[in-house]
């Protein structure tokens, strides 16, 4: 039996210890905010928040995240007014929207680490995340806003 | 009860109306609630608008119905059907939008209901070819002022004044004469009553009066739930008791099951079952490959259990196909005559006599969508009917094709679209949703079918691969006299139909026969071309080759006579003039009446000056860094682009900056223009850079985001500018969602050759630069 926290709730898990943490999450917890992309650690569409730092899901088994805590998007603000979300309603960041959970997660997680990224570092940290809409350019500075205060 | 008290006001459009009884929601009082009725046939009044579109030609055309489209609660909450598919350009919110603007509806006070696939009840739901503002902006304002038109009526009998004296204003109507006021709430229900409008006597708002359209101040309605992970894609939906799918699929375009083991994919923890899926013929239009699924109990395990899977194929008619191969075919082709799509003046002679020849061959290899949401589909067939639930962009043939695939009626069958994760023209084919289908009937359970992005690259409907050749031949003084361009390219239509070798005119009609110049000899010829593997629409389409050959060739011929490419392009589009295409036979043009939307080069000039001067043209940069320049007319907009391109000693390219100009005619929503055309410029430097699928034994040799890349933020352009030709008061409105993208290779290609002097032919660039 695997335990882990997820959103702040103790969850357990007693199937195949290597299922991708990306699929116990959607298919199983059923907190499908947390998307496939590639499945590859390619995208980042599966980006969540393990401990303070953000992961890839589709890579990540439940068994390595035993005893851990999981924040996914619908975890990430109890009313969903982290700066990241709200800088990215502010600049009207998304199309289509696919990546954006994943594009949020990974900007949440750069800010905890570095509170004011600067544009180096916010193109860099961010490119692991792939928006196939192309909405590169306000995703850039919607985190520069976030990381200024919204 | 008949809502038309007189369906003879309804000129010219008795003969197809028909009634349909809607069953009774309960929660929506009001308009809307008790029925419906459909006119399948193009509702544009002349009064109305001083154009025409193709929206009436469109299957099951154009359904102009407050009743069907409008609900208005008794608390004045207004619920606005939106019966496009939200795939990212915005159209989810702009239709809604359009009709509360016309219904003078508080847009705080509007919900946005997804229509489910119905074509009759709706009207043509295809979400594709750029087309849902150009089709619906009229028919939506009628809706509105419609339903606006009945609140009124209602108001005036509730008071007993004319209904000239009263006037809807922001979720009221008022009568100012006693400042007398009732809100939208307390008047649906009397409004529901009051007899439909006549289209023709509408009075829509001045533009001037607009609150929300062209303002660009309104955010999707989808914004909230996508930044918290609310919002639901077709992969989010869960049903009770569903089974998770993934499918082994023929990895060769017409290869077949031979036989398979399931016995190690059986033992991976969660999987529940192994079963053939039915594949059909190729081609056979959406109609699903066939395999072997494995059915778990989530997908984690049913993706195990697959690679688990020993299969036997045969690989069928198209083991061979190989991309080098092919490509020289092609080429070959290209190099002799062929059918000739238009002729004007002889080129072929011209060509011998001229001074000088520029040949420019270019080639443009197949590209997959990669919508960041792989296909994926959720059905519930049970008891002979059928549930659907799915990103697709064809709702209504959605619903079509299962039906026929499952061999029940269509009234048994219901499709559900969920928001799209992107689309670019992949979900307008519902093979996903028939997989769907056929898994849950044979189970007799809920069941997903989720495509891997190996899937979604492996088995397809791939862009097209094309060599476009074009010859300009050139008098003494440098005037272009000839050109011939010859387009090979495998069709779409050979997906539809065995034995196709030619283009079909709405291909020809992108970016070949409708070329723009102003040449005395032109010949446009498109020699034979067999497929041999799925071919599909992907964005913007043969816009794509076409824009990308034509535009570098205005590069190469600048170069050739030493031209400033800007100049050189204005001289071959030539002065203002409506293009006369007599000798085109079966001219697409984007399905639109040429009188609206005719090839106008004092739209497509405007642009291009509209671009070089936002975008400074001509300034003056450092070493190694270059402009380009390409204007591009598709889906009846006008776009020209200018990329700044910056290449290092290594060959390493970034962009520093991107300008494009749009006329896109009579517009919407000027910020999803915006988000639309940086978006495109993302995907066009993708396919230029990287794009590119190639074939092997018959087999895709690429799997994932690995080895088909696309642009990353790193080195995504530093800054796009996007230029929005202000419309006249009555150009109609074009196409946003795809036009954006073709014009953005050709323009990089020329910067890059200003800025290093080598001239990119073959796409992607990939390491080209590097030698
Ligand atoms: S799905 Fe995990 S990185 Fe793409
Ligand atoms: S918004 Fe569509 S993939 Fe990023």
């Amino acid at each position: 039996m695997i335990k882990i926290k997820i959103n702040g709730q103790e969850q357990s898990w007693d199937g195949d210890p290597d299922l991708p943490l990306l699929w116990y999450l959607r298919d199983e917890a059923g907190l499908t905010g947390t998307k496939y992309g590639c499945g590859q650690a390619l995208c980042g569409a599966c980006t969540v928040i393990v401990d303070k730092e953000a992961v890839r899901a589709c890579i990540t088994s439940i068994n390595d995240v035993a005893g851990r805590e999981v924040t996914t998007i619908e975890g990430l603000h109890p009313s969903g007014d982290h700066p990241v979300q709200k800088a990215w309603r502010q600049l009207n960041v998304p199309q289509c929207g696919f990546c954006q959970a994943g594009q949020i997660m990974q900007a949440a997680a750069l800010l905890m680490d570095n509170q004011k990224p600067s544009h180096d570092q916010i193109r860099e940290a961010m490119s692991g995340n792939i928006c196939r809409c192309g909405c590169y350019q306000r995703i850039e500075n919607a985190v520069h806003l976030a990381s200024t205060g919204v | 009860m008949n809502f038309i008290e007189n369906p003879k006001k309804l000129r010219g459009f008795e003969k197809h109306v028909r009634i349909e009884k809607v069953s009774r929601r309960s929660i929506l009082k009001g308009l809307g609630i008790t029925g419906g009725f459909v006119l399948a046939a193009p509702v544009m009044s002349r009064q109305a608008l001083a154009y025409e579109t193709g929206a009436g030609k469109m299957p099951h055309g154009v359904v102009v119905d407050p009743r069907v489209f409008v609900a208005i609660a008794p608390d004045g909450i207004v619920t606005i059907v939106a019966h496009r598919s939200e795939m990212g350009t915005g159209v989810r919110t702009s239709l809604p939008l359009i009709v509360a603007e016309e219904l003078e509806a508080d847009w705080t006070k509007v919900r946005v209901q997804q229509a489910h696939g119905d074509e009759v009840k709706f009207g043509n739901q295809d979400t594709d070819g750029s087309r849902s503002t150009r089709h619906y902006l009229i028919p939506m304002r009628q809706i509105g002022a419609s339903a606006r038109t009945m609140l009124e009526q209602a108001a005036a009998k509730r008071w007993g004044v004319p209904a000239t004296e009263v006037k809807a204003v922001n979720h009221e109507v008022v009568h100012s004469a006693t400042s007398r006021k009732l809100g939208f709430g307390e008047l649906a229900a009397d409004a529901a009553r009051e007899p439909l409008p006549s289209i023709e006597g509408l009075k829509l708002k001045d533009p001037k009066d607009f609150r929300y359209l062209t303002k660009g101040q309104v955010s999707i309605v989808d914004l909230r739930d996508i930044t918290t992970g609310r919002a639901r894609y077709g992969a989010d939906v869960r049903l009770p008791g569903m089974k998770y799918a993934v499918i082994a699929r023929p990895p060769v375009t017409g290869g077949k099951l031979v036989s398979f083991d399931p016995a190690e994919a059986l033992k991976v923890p969660g999987v529940e079952k192994v079963m053939e899926v039915r594949g059909w013929p190729w081609p056979s239009k959406f109609q699903p490959l066939g395999g072997v699924a494995v059915i778990a109990r989530n997908t984690g395990a049913a993706i195990k259990g697959r690679d688990a899977l020993k299969i036997v194929w045969d690989d069928g008619p198209n083991g061979k196909y190989e991309s080098v191969a092919y490509r020289k075919e092609l080429e070959e082709a290209s190099r002799k005559p062929g059918l000739v799509v238009r002729k004007e003046g002889d080129a072929d002679a011209a060509l011998k006599t001229a001074d000088k020849v520029i040949v420019g061959e270019y080639y443009i290899p197949h590209l997959a969508h990669v919508s960041m949401e792989p296909p994926v589909a959720v059905a519930n067939v049970k008891d002979g009917k059928a549930e659907i639930w799915a990103p697709v962009q064809s709702p209504g043939g959605t619903r079509e094709d299962v039906a026929k695939t499952l061999g029940i009626p269509e009234d048994s069958v219901s499709v559900n679209v969920t928001l799209l994760g992107g689309g670019f023209g992949r979900k307008s084919k519902c093979d996903f949703a028939l997989e769907a289908a056929l898994l849950s009937k044979e189970l007799g359970a809920p069941v997903k079918v989720q495509w891997t992005r190996e899937d979604d690259i492996h088995n397809g409907f791939l862009h097209t691969v094309s060599v476009e050749r074009i010859e300009a031949g050139l008098d003494k003084s440098g005037k272009v006299i000839a050109w011939r361009h010859r387009s090979v390219a495998p069709s779409i239509a050979s997906t539809f139909a065995a034995g196709t070798v030619h283009q079909a005119p709405f291909e020809l009609g992108m970016g070949l026969v409708d070329m723009p110049f102003e040449i005395a000899n032109i010949s446009c010829e498109n020699p034979e071309a067999a497929a041999h593997t799925r071919i599909g629409w992907f964005r913007s389409v043969s816009n794509i080759p076409r824009a990308f050959a034509v535009q570098s060739m205005v590069g190469e011929i600048a170069q050739a006579t030493g031209r400033d490419p800007k100049d050189m392009l204005l001289e071959l589009i030539g002065s203002p003039r409506i293009i006369k295409l007599d000798s085109v036979k079966d001219l697409w043009n984007y399905g639109e009446p040429y009188d609206s939307y005719p090839i106008d080069t004092a739209r497509m000039r405007k642009v291009v000056e509209l671009v070089a001067e936002k975008g400074e043209w001509g300034r003056s940069l450092p070493k190694g860094r270059g402009l380009g320049i390409a204007v591009h007319r598709s889906f009846v907009s006008y776009i020209a682009t200018i990329v700044e391109v910056a290449v290092d000693d290594k060959g390493k390219l970034t962009i520093p900056r991107v300008d494009t100009a749009i006329d896109c005619g009579t517009y919407v929503n000027p910020e999803r223009i915006h988000s639309q055309i940086e978006g495109a410029a993302i995907m066009g430097l993708s396919l230029a850079k990287y794009g590119e699928i190639t074939f092997k034994d018959g087999k895709v040799q690429q799997k994932n985001y690995d080895d088909f890349p696309v642009i990353r933020m790193d080195e995504s352009p530093l800054v796009t500018n996007v230029h929005i030709v202000p419309p006249g008061a009555d150009t109609p409105p074009s196409g946003v969602g795809e036009p954006g993208v073709p014009p953005f290779a050709p323009a990089l290609i020329n910067a890059i050759f200003a800025a290093t002097g080598k001239r990119i032919r073959s796409l992607p660039i990939g390491k080209q630069l590097e030698a």
